[in-house]
């Protein structure tokens, strides 16, 4: 009972701000796609008419044919202008979807953007090679691709290095967490290591993942590999996860395991940064586990199988270097929790956590 | 574990550097380097010889590695006549290639200075040769195009007497605005890459910022960032005039009663500043070395790369030349007196701004928009029907403006409402009559980018993906030009070796002749370009990272004409 209401308040805990479900009020109109943007002053006042006249705006461009500033030749047909001038200026009919945008300056009469024109694929197909030799230009070409995006390069992100003191007593323990990439803006080699133990005991849980990563959008990447567990029973697994940017900026990274025996177990984190000020932050994270099948030399029950959620205040020295405190909650559940039980072990604790945050 | 000290960090720092085969240059392995001197020398006549050099320059309380050139940072005022022939011998004393790009020059292709696109570069310990005919007049400047030797103080300005003399001024001064960072450009570029807006520190937290838990959670939900102004601030630059900090004193001496030029040079890596001279109007006579009609501002936006000519008539006493950082992260000062010794002292820095729906390419009053919309922003924030088929929307593209607009009337970040004039796109006229050219050919070019991965491209595709796809123009073919900034913030667009119209409703034959054109976030420019230079030319953003990210292409514009060019 104690337990539930432990874990209810700390997931509320960590709910960010952001998070809460926001009210959308339902007594106005939705966004209409005819606005009026005269009346909302999106727009020049010559642009705009009067009320009660629904046509066109006026052109503002002068007329330099009929001004005579034009030689006849460059002069369009008269008809091709008139036809022209209502979509110039009619907002009426005006497309809000079209990547036109509101002020149209296009040219009547101006051929698109494919058709270009043959003499534009004269010549060389590099200018240059006609001056110093391909021979020359070739290495500095590459380079400049090179130096224009091509580029590689890479991080190692250490999330939590910390030391965690239960409350109710017991041992201290020790965790870290931490992940490196290297590679391009779309292609990367991620590598990831957590593991724990008692402090002043052995190690008693450690895995490292080497997975390829690929960008599938703007904000998430696919990622696969494998991951071994040195700790505690040496075991190895095929990884396929996601990891990136959720809306209202959560992290988040979420991946499937299945191991060299058949067993299929996943893991979901996500974490937000509050700022409180510039240099203080606090990050609500959680983290759960779950298993589609019992594995008992692991302990673990089918169903949901472990949740931690916890709540950090770091404060950035620099953003490369910021201690933390705080509090996690770490429960067993389901039938896990119920082999805990059955084993005299207590299935969940909160523990005070000290700790660093740091990359380079 | 708990022994992990700064210290530790640092030098674990360093060696991953080290590791990560960052090839470490001689003067980064403990190599003695002289002092560059803060400012600059001048040189002109019929034989210019510039040497690009390592030194170690400092202001204020930074220092550290510099390029710079014939011993100075800026290098030298290079100051040329129109009609003569410009012979400017360039030796780099670097271990890696290096080059100079003479910006907004009309000269032969070959001598544009752009390494893979124009020359092969210059090699350690060369001696390269640009040889050209001065048809124009002017202020513009030159700077560094190999890899991020601008960053490091390789950049310099240009000034190109008229053969008519101007009555309207008594002296003239040159402001080159720009950078110093103590801090390795490649490391900053990393650092961009990934520690997501490492350098922005005036982000809106639980106790700042205006604006309201509906808004915050609309921008958090798109994951994005309405303090993302600059990509690099005052955090590691610190801001220079003419290679003077603000703590250095620089001090322009005018007499009382006399008329000053200043022809003010953005040649920073990364800012946009924010120029004005409290108390004193300006008026401005050439954008981007071109004469315009006189307009009178009391404060301009100046974006990388692009210069102003105005024409002040201080009072007697000092006044500040100030040159705010966009994002108002610090600024570059300068005391402009008529008493020597005599130290202006510049307003405190104003607040930084918050971009709003508008900077998003969506329609204002965001109340409106936002309340009823926000259940369907998602999917409006990014549909890749409103971008042409040629616009690849993948993972280097994290919006598309549901509704661009033309901002050609937008004074810059920041400075739409301040109480007083202040110059925009639209107040430009260009003095003389441009020749009249019908449009040929219209097209578009999307300015995409993706904040969080710190990739930038036009059109979703980054440099390295389209260099064997430049943008051809035949030559004279006259093009309009439509610039869609599909990103929240600002870009300075640069065409290399031509004058573009900007489309802002002057009229055909006044349109204003620009070489760098600021997009405006979420929103639209427009130029019309007579492609009358053959050969192939470099175009991309001029801030520096982004071009560096891929936000660059190549321009061809055939044939070569006869007995022309090759």
């Amino acid at each position: 009972m104690i337990r539930a209401a432990l874990l209810a308040a700390s997931m509320l805990a960590a709910t960010p701000l952001a998070a809460q479900p926001y009210r959308v009020q339902d007594d106005k109109p939705a966004a209409q796609p005819e606005m009026d943007h005269c009346a909302m002053g999106h727009l020049p006042p010559e642009k705009c008419l009067p009320k009660e006249e629904p046509q066109p705006a006026p052109e503002p461009e002068m007329d330099h044919c009929a001004m005579g500033h034009l030689p006849p030749e460059q002069c369009p047909p008269k008809d091709r202008q008139e036809e022209h001038e209502p979509t110039a200026g009619g907002m009426a009919g005006m497309d809000h979807g079209s990547h036109g945008g509101i002020t149209d300056k296009s040219e009547p009469g101006a051929a698109p953007e494919e058709e270009i024109p043959a003499r534009a694929f004269d010549g060389p197909r590099h200018a240059a090679d006609a001056i110093w030799g391909s021979e020359a230009m070739e290495p500095s070409r590459e380079q400049l691709a090179r130096e224009n995006g091509g580029m590689t390069t890479g991080m190692i992100l250490v999330e939590r290095l910390e030391a965690r003191i239960p409350t109710d007593g017991g041992e201290d323990g020790y965790l870290w967490d931490a992940q490196g990439w290297y590679g391009g803006d779309i292609n990367r080699l991620v590598l990831k290591t957590e593991g724990e133990g008692k402090l002043g005991c052995a190690l008693e849980d450690a895995e490292i993942q080497a997975l390829y990563s690929r960008a599938i959008g703007p904000f998430f990447d696919l990622q696969a590999g494998v991951r071994f567990d040195p700790e505690p029973d040496g075991r190895t697994h095929l990884v396929v996860g996601v990891q990136g940017l959720a809306p209202y900026m959560f992290h988040v990274d979420g991946a499937l395991f299945l191991s060299d025996r058949g067993d299929l177990t996943a893991r979901v984190e996500a974490e937000y940064d509050q700022k409180i000020t510039r240099r203080l932050i606090l990050q609500p994270r959680i983290e759960a586990e779950f298993a589609a099948q019992n594995i008992p030399e692991r302990e673990i029950g089918a169903g949901i199988t472990k949740v931690e959620p916890g709540l950090r205040l770091r404060y950035e020295i620099v953003p490369e270097f910021a201690p933390y405190i705080g509090i996690e909650y770490e429960a067993e559940v389901g039938e896990t929790a119920d082999i805990a039980r059955a084993n005299g072990e207590d299935p969940d604790g909160l523990k005070a956590v000290i700790g660093l945050r740091a990359w380079f | 574990m708990v022994s992990f000290s700064r210290r530790n960090l640092i030098r674990s720092t360093a060696a991953l550097a080290a590791a990560s085969a960052l090839p470490m240059p001689a003067w980064a392995r403990g190599q003695s380097l002289t002092h560059a001197k803060n400012g600059f020398g001048e040189v002109s006549g019929e034989d210019i010889r510039l040497a690009i050099g390592n030194h170690h320059f400092t202001t204020g309380s930074r220092s550290g590695h510099a390029v710079g050139v014939n011993g100075t940072v800026p290098g030298p005022l290079v100051r040329l006549r129109e009609g003569q022939t410009a012979r400017l011998q360039v030796t780099n004393n670097l271990d890696e290639d290096s080059s100079i790009h003479w910006h907004g020059l009309l000269l032969p292709f070959q001598f544009d200075g752009v390494p893979g696109v124009s020359f092969p570069g210059i090699k350690p310990g060369e001696t390269f040769t640009y040889e050209f005919p001065v048809r124009q007049n002017g202020t513009y400047w030159w700077h560094s195009h190999s890899g991020l030797q601008e960053q490091a103080g390789h950049y310099g300005p240009i000034i190109i007497d008229s053969a008519d003399p101007d009555p309207r001024y008594d002296r003239d001064y040159v402001v080159l605005l720009s950078e110093f960072t103590p801090m390795h450009p490649h490391e900053i570029m990393r650092k961009l890459k990934v520690g997501e807006h490492y350098f922005q520190r005036q982000m809106q937290t639980a106790t700042e910022g205006d604006m309201s838990g509906e808004m915050r959670r609309m921008w958090s939900k798109m994951r994005m960032n309405p303090r993302d102004i600059s990509d690099v601030t005052g955090n590691t630059y610190t801001f220079l005039i003419n290679g003077h900090g603000p703590q250095d004193d620089l001090q322009l001496a005018f007499q009382p009663g006399e008329r000053v030029r200043l022809r003010v040079i953005n040649g920073s890596a990364m800012t946009f500043f924010n120029v004005r001279i409290p108390g004193v109007p300006m008026m401005v006579i050439q954008a981007d070395g071109q004469d315009v009609d006189e307009v009178q501002v009391d404060e301009f936006q100046i974006g990388v790369a692009e210069t102003y000519d105005v024409i002040v008539s201080p009072s007697n006493g000092s006044h500040a030349i100030v040159a705010e950082a966009m994002d108002r992260s610090g600024m570059g000062v300068a005391s402009l007196t008529s008493h020597k010794g005599h130290r202006a002292t510049p307003p405190p820095l104003r607040e930084i701004p918050t971009l709003t729906m508008v900077d998003m390419g969506m329609m204002e009053h965001s109340g409106m928009a936002g309340k009823d919309s926000m259940g369907g922003m998602d999917h409006s924030m990014r549909d890749k029907s409103l971008v042409p088929g040629d616009v690849e929307v993948g993972a280097g593209v994290d919006m598309i403006a549901p509704m661009p607009m033309d901002r050609m009337d937008f004074p810059g970040l920041g400075l739409d409402k301040v109480p007083h004039r202040v110059l925009r796109y639209t107040d430009l006229k260009a003095k003389r009559m441009n020749p009249h050219r019908k449009v040929e050919r219209e097209m578009e070019i999307h300015l995409t980018g993706n904040m969080e991965r710190y990739m930038w491209s036009f059109d979703g595709k980054k440099f390295t993906a389209v260099t064997d796809d430049p943008i051809r123009f035949g030559y004279d073919e006259r093009v309009r030009v439509k610039l869609v900034n599909q990103t929240m913030m600002a870009h300075p667009i640069h065409l290399h070796g031509h004058f573009f119209e900007l489309v802002n409703g002057a009229d055909h034959m006044h349109q204003p002749l620009k070489h760098t054109v600021i997009v405006q976030p979420g929103g639209t420019a427009t130029f019309d370009l007579t492609a009358n230079e053959p050969g192939d030319w470099a175009f991309h953003c001029h801030l520096l990272y982004h071009m560096h990210a891929g936000m660059m292409q190549v321009v061809t514009v055939r044939p070569f004409p006869e007995g022309d060019g090759a």
